[in-house]
């Protein structure tokens, strides 16, 4: 890749942080918890892709963020009053934003005639309002203004020089602009300048090219040699220009460092006092800390990107936590690099490969027969501690809170209430919480189809819910929190709930079921996982194009995750996901089966058993079953399933492993014997194979064997298709 | 494969000659990784015949073909004497059992003569041509149909 395909990758990375921030902020404002900080967070966040966006020549996204940002600017400088509509509208110009920034890098869909419909509206939005300035109209965002002349601010018709007025600008009015007076730049660079590698020369020589400049230095205060820190900034500028440079150009210049230093620009009819010093001749104290060595971060091909205190952890790409601050200025604070994903991957590979070498290693070991108290088995076992808290660290570099999942789902939200016209709140729990990158990449879509589900079909119409008592504004509740070594992340609705009566009848209408079925209540709210089946009575653009549940339970059990519903009528629908936290490792009963050994992922296992003659029935010709606490449950050679032999096994030798598929069926698994509970890593077959059925994945045991780890739902779905029953018959004969 | 053997059109090319069934074989030597003893194998389940199954090499899964069986032979009753030789085929990893490795020969493109029209559909599939040296007759194999193809896959019992 090419240092400038690098760079604008970075950019784009930092967009998409940039955008969550804006969200972020919007969202506080519209819940009314923000405050002055967190407009200015809002604003910075789409300067900052302003800025990036025009370096790299993506006009329409300056355009749009131009506009964008101009708007949020007169929020900053309380010139518009916040609205609940006008964040409304920001919110959805953040969308828009974000789209077009998806646009710019990878040519995503865009819809045109929205975006200019958005900059339309912002440009309304900023223009109805901007002629009443209200009285507190440029006291919080202008610290310098005690500078000016003081001017009667009633007077006045304020003028926005330059859009980018990142100061919100102290308004004058045109006709008190003298012509003849000298335009002055006060300039007092914060120690943050310096720490971002900006330099003051550079700035202060910008500014002489564009035509005739006196600058003079306030070194007023410096201190005492011994007071003096060395990365502190002391020193402060006076410019004083040509009447004839536009405020605008001089502004430009200082565009990327107005939130580290004190600048004010404008007309000063007062002359400029202090010592004037020619340039290039800064004083020393202030390049020394430019070129300090320690506030810059170094990285190689990594970016390093330290955070503003006023943030949080922004969880992106791969963020490594790293222990030190490395920011004097803010010291203490949390600091991340970014990281190519790859190199993690490749660590955590290695990492597996530890763990496999360190199980050979003891196995080889104890067949030397060495005592379990010598030096050697000590040794091992202090080796085992460290690997497992290796592959812990390692594990964590990947996992990620699910938080900008959750937050991409309020956008969801926003569109299919806006698309449904009903009127609803997306509350968030648990967002920290934190999982697998791979599994949360994966979980957007899943997620994204239960979100417009929930609304779509969950949520009445408003008038409806009125009619029912329930307040207007329905309710997408999503939580996630851990339990027991697995996420749990449920999506759930204050809605009418499952309609059984409904969904029983479509049921029978595409003959998923007879007529006659008796089915419970979890059965009947099982059947809208079933491959095409939709209970939106319209299609309608928001779901109901048949691609519903089922699609989802298929993702999340591709992720090795289960899903289940429960549904009250009239109090809503919970969707529950249970996932695991990594796809890295697993957790499995090694079993031998035929002399090959297996792996059974625990998260499916309910209980062993030993089979008893008594229990064990055959059912037709082929199948048995065995009566476990008075229910039929049907047994699997595992063995013959698998085409490991041919003649059934005697299930009097066998254990049997009750496990629970995806509908929670159960069933009993036979094999030859269990050789205990261990820790797996996952191998792919695919890599240099491909799939095979009945098989989830390869791991590689002790000994340095490959096994093949069980994919309990398949084995389970194939038995019954090799029996020829339908799903749902068999269930009903489960629960019986 | 196909770029390997249009270079070695213009180059000489190196190859691993090896005993399959009392015939000689040979692979481009630019595709062998590795070359290995037999080790013993975990079976997949419902592959074809010819999948010995896969092993461990040095962390990841290869697959191990029976390359007698796959080329219509009678199956390998692989002993301690058989080796794998790993190769890359399109990406992918596999492990070849053969018999024995007999030789390593530095070819001129031009020696490669084409395939003798022979009935077998096997020999057409994976024979890309022969070779002629000392009086032996080596086939030179095209890797790229060794695995199961995705129609013949292992995993489609459904």
């Amino acid at each position: 890749m090419d240092t400038m395909a690098a760079i604008k990758q970075t950019f784009f990375q930092e967009c998409e942080e940039q955008l969550a921030e804006l969200e972020n902020g919007l969202l506080a404002i519209e819940r009314q918890e923000g405050d002055l900080e967190t407009i200015n967070a809002v604003f910075r966040a789409v300067h900052s892709i302003k800025g990036g966006a025009g370096a790299f020549g993506l006009d329409d996204l300056v355009r749009f963020a131009h506009t964008f940002e101009t708007t949020l600017d007169l929020m900053r400088s309380s010139e518009l009053e916040i609205t609940p509509a006008l964040v409304k509208l920001m919110l959805r110009a953040a969308d828009g934003l974000a789209d077009l920034v998806r646009f710019s890098r990878d040519g995503a869909d865009l819809d045109r005639a929205r975006i200019a419909q958005l900059n339309g509206e912002l440009s309304r939005a900023a223009s109805g309002e901007a002629a009443v300035p209200t009285i507190e109209a440029a006291a919080p965002a202008a610290p310098a203004i005690a500078d000016e002349p003081a001017a009667d601010e009633n007077g006045f018709t304020p003028i926005r020089f330059s859009l980018d007025d990142l100061l919100g600008g102290p308004a004058f009015s045109a006709d008190e602009t003298s012509a003849n007076a000298p335009l002055t730049v006060r300039f007092k660079p914060k120690p943050e300048l310096y720490a971002k590698a900006n330099d003051a020369v550079v700035l202060l020589r910008e500014i002489r090219r564009l035509g005739e400049a006196k600058i003079s230095c306030d070194t007023s205060e410096i201190p005492l040699i011994t007071e003096l820190d060395p990365e502190g900034a002391y020193l402060s500028w006076a410019v004083e220009l040509d009447p004839a440079i536009e405020e605008a150009s001089v502004r430009e210049i200082f565009e990327f460092v107005v939130f580290d230093c004190d600048l004010d620009i404008g007309i000063a009819p007062e002359p400029v006092s202090a010592t004037i010093l020619t340039l290039p001749e800064p004083a020393a104290p202030a390049v020394e800390a430019a070129f300090a060595p320690a506030p810059i971060p170094q990285a190689d091909t990594a970016t390093v990107i330290p955070l503003a205190p006023d943030r949080e952890m922004t969880p992106t790409e791969t963020l490594i936590k790293a222990g030190q601050a490395q920011q004097p200025a803010a010291a203490g604070q949390q600091t991340t690099i970014r990281v190519d994903l790859d190199r993690v991957d490749r660590l955590i590979d290695l990492v597996g490969e530890l763990v496999i070498n360190q199980s050979m290693l003891a196995q080889r070991v104890t067949e030397a027969g060495i005592a379990r108290l010598s030096e050697v088995a000590v040794g091992l076992d202090d080796l085992e501690h460290l690997t497992r808290e290796i592959q812990d660290s390692v594990m964590a570099i990947r996992a990620q809170p699910v938080r900008p999942i959750f937050q991409r789902m309020s956008r969801v939200v926003r569109e299919v209430a806006d698309m449904t016209g009903k009127s609803v709140r997306l509350v968030t729990e648990g967002e920290g919480c934190e999982v697998d990158k791979t599994v949360i990449e994966r979980l957007a879509d899943p997620l994204t189809h239960m979100i417009r589900n929930a609304i779509d079909h969950g949520l009445e119409k408003p008038e409806d819910r009125v009619a029912a008592g329930k307040p207007e504004q329905g309710i997408v509740r999503m939580t996630a929190a851990h339990r027991s070594g697995r996420v749990i992340i449920e999506v759930s609705d204050d809605g009418a709930g499952i309609n059984r009566a409904r969904v029983r009848e479509i049921a029978v209408k595409k003959g998923l079921i007879e007529a006659n079925a008796q089915l419970s209540d979890s059965e009947i709210d099982d059947l809208i996982f079933h491959p095409g089946f939709s209970t939106a009575s319209s299609i309608s653009d928001v779901s109901g194009r048949g691609v519903g549940m089922d699609v989802v339970k298929r993702s999340i059990q591709a992720l090795g995750g289960r899903i289940s519903i429960t549904s009250r009528p009239g109090r809503g629908t919970v969707f529950t996901l249970s996932l695991p936290l990594t796809l890295a490792v697993l957790d499995g009963m090694v079993v031998t089966v035929s002399g090959q050994t297996l792996v059974v992922p625990l998260t499916a296992i309910v209980e062993t058993l030993q089979p008893k003659k008594q229990d064990v029935h055959g059912l037709g010709d082929t199948s048995r079953v065995i009566a476990i606490r008075g229910s039929f449950v049907p047994l699997i050679d595992i063995g013959r399933e698998l085409g490991y032999r041919d003649e059934e096994a005697d299930p009097l030798n066998s254990v049997a492993i009750m496990v629970e598929s995806e509908n929670r069926s159960q069933s009993a698994l036979l094999v030859d014997g269990i050789i205990g509970q261990q820790q797996v890593v996952i191998k792919s077959l695919e890599t240099n194979y491909g799939h095979v059925f009945g098989v989830a994945a390869a791991t590689i045991l002790g000994d340095g064997r490959v096994a093949v780890i069980l994919d309990v739902d398949a084995v389970v779905a194939g038995s019954r298709a090799d029996t020829g029953r339908s799903d749902i018959s068999n269930r009903k004969r489960n629960a019986a | 494969m196909m770029h390997v053997s249009e270079k070695d059109v213009s180059a000489n090319s190196e190859l691993i000659a090896f005993r399959l069934g009392g015939q000689e074989f040979c692979v481009d030597i630019m595709s062998v990784r590795d070359i290995r003893g037999w080790t013993q194998t975990t079976p997949l389940p419902h592959s074809p015949e010819y999948v010995k199954g896969v092993i461990n090499l040095r962390g990841s899964v290869l697959p191990v073909i029976d390359l007698a069986a796959r080329l219509g032979f009678r199956a390998t009753e692989p002993t301690a004497r058989h080796v794998i030789i790993v190769t890359q085929v399109n990406n992918q990893s596999v492990g070849l059992l053969v018999e024995a490795v007999s030789d390593i020969l530095t070819i001129n493109a031009g020696a490669i003569q084409p395939t003798p029209d022979v009935a077998s559909d096997l020999a057409r599939m994976f024979m890309r041509g022969v070779l002629a040296i000392e009086g032996r007759m080596i086939s030179l194999i095209s890797l790229d149909c060794v695995l199961p193809q995705n129609s013949e896959s292992a995993g489609t019992v459904h």
